[in-house]
């Protein structure tokens, strides 16, 4: 039965409220701020599309709007060819050292993009050590790692594992009796998983490959470090935002209101071919995992554990090179714990904020997401709609962006709060809200609304019967999500390199900026402490999920 | 304790009108059942007792007190759902207190009042155990001892054995039944199940399309059906069409036959309602509705003949079983109606001509 879908003034009526109130001053305001910025001339506060007309009259700027498609279309479709199969092998096949490889490829999606790509220019950069092994044994010079080539190759190392756990989720729904009854027809083999399995998980893949589409579209780190000439939209972002040649913020915004508007374009696309597309499934027999013999075997191992092996080399890479000894900026010979040591004695507040900063935005992430996804879910009016609607905004907003939009607007009295951690933990809480809004949602739909009334009608106030028996319901999920969220906020970096100061910068910044400036071991210490954070933070979440996220 | 009246009351989802100006009275202490088919609008009415509808129109009380705009946790109700909400995360014990401390009520009372509804409920046993570790039936009592430790005023329960078997069912309704006389609660039980409604009741209100079909005795409601939709959902029945004059029934088929509280109906065309146990099955040649058996179904107890009747129509009739089958297919015979029993309702089929006639 349904609630009447009329708006109260009751304790549910004032979070939705307030949370409107958050959202108007820390989402809408800046970015009106961020259209005014765009459409107004500073100096004679005039409107203009002058702003506009530059971007698109010079190649110089239009051209990295063409450049990011290209190469976020390619890295969707690498991803979708690498990570589909793989979950299919996974899903049909035993393989051996499966958990293994499970958990090594949510740890090299786990971490921050731009950290493989520095890798990957250890390894096979000009001066790499793949290159160097290649041209000294066999005089042969690999193509070169910059540009296209390199931005695909770290995002697809980087993205095909959210297709693999996407698809894998998908396929675990697909009832065995299915293939069943196709064998049974006549379809087998690889006409049964084109005829059959790929249509049913097309919704999946659809999603997953928006995902992966608006990571690489919104990534700012790796195009700037492995790019070179071939300028991605994120990169002429930050350029014209903060670079020292030409800092126009003007037309900065311009930029980012065309990113924001491309985005929203492609996820309404998304969304609507999947709702025409989705199949409600209930898989009484799941698919089951069967023993393969001989070649076959040999080939799908070797498939599983090559593309494994190359997403999770340039993590161990950098962790091997943290040990080594540095002279000035290049590595010698010899290991030792000096770049740690070093790290510790300059950077070591990076790492306290690491912990800081994400920890207290995990904090009202959760509040908030698990009041904002009880008022969409059980108080439906126009109102909670409306809250549910701006929290998904931030889904479509590149970082770079929310970084832009917010530095600009809280710079002036009395909404200064730029330069501070209070900006950089608002920013987080932000951009984290729509996944683990999501997800409470999910969870908050496996409770029936009866417990809650049981509740009610033994004497509890509404307050109370939430607190006292949904939550303590939710709890294992929403612990899950903010396990999630936390892994995700210390990997971030597109928000907080546009928001950071040198007291409150975070370990991706000091990752950053160490590698911009060539201290190469000190990055790579640092990058090591970010990874180890992460691993432990997702030992921990497969302990509480009890296996459940990694499929363990 | 006490009594609900409810006056006029009136539903709407959105513009759509769920429940027109329904009335209804339930006595203190009485087991009272909404019975009708989904949608009917009966768990809507539960809902809006408890306070989780809200009411668009209309006043309920319980006793003097009009409880409209009464938060549901003042109401003073203990409600049973469907799926039974009992809290995964507490044990058995901390379910069943739980009313009682939010009641602010002290230890010795928490503790005295659980334990005797524990082992009313026969689940003492269980009550340091997380409810996941309980079968459904087992379940069904913790959510029932919960609703009742409070003392509550009302009892509501909503399809409360829906989700058991077939035999915990019928454990569960002597249970729920022996329990409510013992307690002397008024409670408001909905259900869709007919034999159900049956055996629990001391009143039942046949429900369809929100509005009360019927609302009487379970025997009343069964023997005497309000209306045809009442003789169709309570029971099975077979609808002839006849007509009455001078105190005589007669069949479409001719057949006219004759009984004492039939004089005071008018001369009209009538629907009358037989139900499979009031024909009477007699050989060919004598006077009756003449027919063809065209199928006979063993049931041990029972034997069901289907009969194909000179219109074309097919009735069903059951008769207790004999050692050989009486009736084998294709026999022609002729059917008789117990007369005191059979029902005669108006051409629409909206009264029946009989109500108030035989008492």
């Amino acid at each position: 039965m349904k609630n009447n879908n009329r708006f109260k003034l009751d304790t549910w009526g004032w979070i939705t409220l307030i949370t409107i109130a958050f959202y108007a001053l820390f989402l809408l305001y800046p970015m009106a701020h961020l259209a005014k910025m765009a459409f107004f001339d500073s100096e004679t506060n005039s409107f203009t599309m002058g702003n506009f007309i530059k971007f698109f009259s010079k190649s110089y700027y239009s051209s990295t709007l063409l450049n990011s498609f290209k190469v976020s279309i390619a890295a969707a479709v690498t991803s979708l060819i690498v990570g589909t199969p793989l979950a299919y092998l996974f899903t049909i096949y035993k393989i051996k050292g499966k958990k293994t490889l499970q958990i090594l490829i949510i740890i090299s999606s786990m971490s921050a993009p731009f950290v493989g790509a520095y890798s990957w220019i250890l390894l096979l950069g000009r001066n790499g050590v793949i290159t160097n092994f290649l041209k000294t044994l066999f005089h042969f010079t690999p193509p070169d790692i910059y540009g296209f080539g390199g931005i695909l190759l770290v995002f697809t190392t980087q993205l095909f594992p959210l297709i693999f756990l996407y698809v894998q989720g998908a396929l675990h729904k697909v009832d065995n009796s299915l293939l069943e009854a196709s064998q049974n027809m006549g379809c087998s083999g690889a006409k049964r998983f084109f005829k059959i399995v790929l249509p049913l998980i097309t919704p999946t893949i659809l999603a997953g490959a928006l995902l992966v589409f608006m990571r690489a579209l919104a990534d700012f780190g790796t195009p700037m470090l492995i790019g070179e000439g071939f300028r991605t939209f994120p990169v002429i972002l930050y350029n014209e935002f903060v670079g020292e040649v030409s800092q126009n913020k003007g037309f900065a915004s311009a930029i980012a209101i065309i990113a924001i508007l491309i985005t929203m374009f492609i996820f309404l696309v998304q969304k609507h071919v999947s709702n025409r597309k989705s199949f409600s499934m209930n898989s009484l027999h799941p698919i089951e995992e069967k023993d393969i013999k001989g070649l076959r075997s040999v080939a799908v191992h070797a498939f599983c554990y090559i593309i494994v092996g190359i997403s999770i080399l340039p993590q161990v890479y950098v962790i091997y090179t943290s040990f080594q000894n540095t002279r000035g900026l290049i590595f010698v010979k010899g290991y030792s714990l000096n770049s740690y040591t070093r790290m510790v004695s300059k950077l070591g507040n990076s790492i306290a904020n690491t912990i800081i900063i994400p920890l207290t935005a995990l904090f009202f992430v959760v509040l908030l997401a698990v009041l904002i996804a009880y008022i969409t879910v059980r108080r439906r009016n126009a109102m909670t709609g409306l809250v549910d609607v701006l929290s998904m905004i931030p889904y479509i907003v590149p970082g770079i962006v929310i970084g832009i939009a917010m530095l600009t607007s809280f710079n002036k009295k009395p909404l200064l709060i730029s330069g501070g951690m209070l900006i950089m933990v608002i920013a987080l809480i932000i951009r984290r809200l729509p996944y683990t809004v999501r997800s409470s949602v999910a969870v908050l739909h496996l409770i029936p609304m009866s417990i809650e009334e049981a509740a009610i009608s033994l004497g509890s106030s509404k307050l109370k019967a939430f607190f006292a028996i949904t939550v303590p319901m939710m709890a294992s999920g929403i612990i899950s999500g903010a396990i999630l969220s936390w892994v995700n906020m210390i990997s971030e970096l597109s928000t907080a390199i546009i928001l950071y100061t040198v007291r409150t910068q975070t370990l991706t910044v000091a990752i950053y900026s160490q590698i911009i400036r060539g201290n190469y071991g000190v990055a790579a210490a640092l990058a090591t402490v970010l990874t180890v954070l992460t691993v432990i933070s997702l030992l921990i979440l497969n302990r509480v999920s009890k296996g459940k996220f990694t499929g363990m | 304790m006490s009594n609900i009246i409810i006056k006029n009351a009136v539903k709407k989802y959105g513009n759509t009108a769920v429940i027109t100006g329904l009335n209804l009275s339930i006595r203190d202490g009485e087991l009272f059942t909404l019975l009708g088919p989904s949608g009917c609008g009966k768990t809507t009415l539960l809902r809006m007792i408890a306070g989780f509808n809200s009411i668009e129109g209309g006043d309920f009380y319980f006793g003097d007190t009009r409880i409209n705009d009464m938060d549901p946790s003042k109401r003073n109700i203990g409600m049973v759902f469907q799926n039974y909400a009992i809290f995964p995360h507490m044990t058995v014990r901390r379910n069943v207190e739980f009313g009682l401390r939010n009641r602010k009520a002290d230890k010795e009372t928490i503790k005295r009042e659980t334990d005797h509804f524990l082992k009313t409920m026969q689940i003492d046993m269980y009550a340091d155990r997380l409810p996941e570790n309980l079968s459904g039936g087992q379940q069904q009592r913790v959510a029932l001892a919960r609703a009742l430790v409070i003392k509550p005023d009302v009892l509501l329960m909503d399809e409360p054995l829906s989700n058991l078997d077939a035999k915990l069912r019928l454990e569960m309704r002597q249970a729920i039944r022996e329990i409510q006389k013992e307690v002397g609660i008024t409670t408001v039980y909905v259900t869709h199940d007919q034999e159900e409604a049956m055996s629990i009741s001391d009143t039942i209100a046949v429900m369809k399309d929100g509005t009360i079909q019927d609302i009487c005795t379970p025997r009343a409601v069964y023997q005497r059906p309000r209306n045809l939709f009442v003789a169709t959902f309570i029971g099975r029945t077979n609808i002839l069409n006849g007509k009455t004059e001078g105190g005589s029934l007669v069949f479409e088929c001719g057949y006219k036959t004759a009984f004492p509280s039939w004089k005071s109906i008018e001369k009209q065309d009538v629907k009358i309602s037989v139900r499979p146990e009031e024909f009477v099955i007699n050989p060919e040649g004598a006077e009756g509705i003449k027919g063809k058996v065209i199928d006979s179904i063993y049931l041990g107890l029972n034997t069901h003949y289907i009969i194909m009747l000179e219109n074309n129509q097919k009735v069903e009739l059951i008769q207790e079983s004999t050692m050989e089958d009486a009736f084998a297919k294709g026999t022609n015979v002729v059917l008789t109606a117990k007369n005191e029993k059979i029902n005669i309702f108006d051409k629409e089929g909206t009264g029946n001509l009989l109500r108030g006639a035989d008492e």
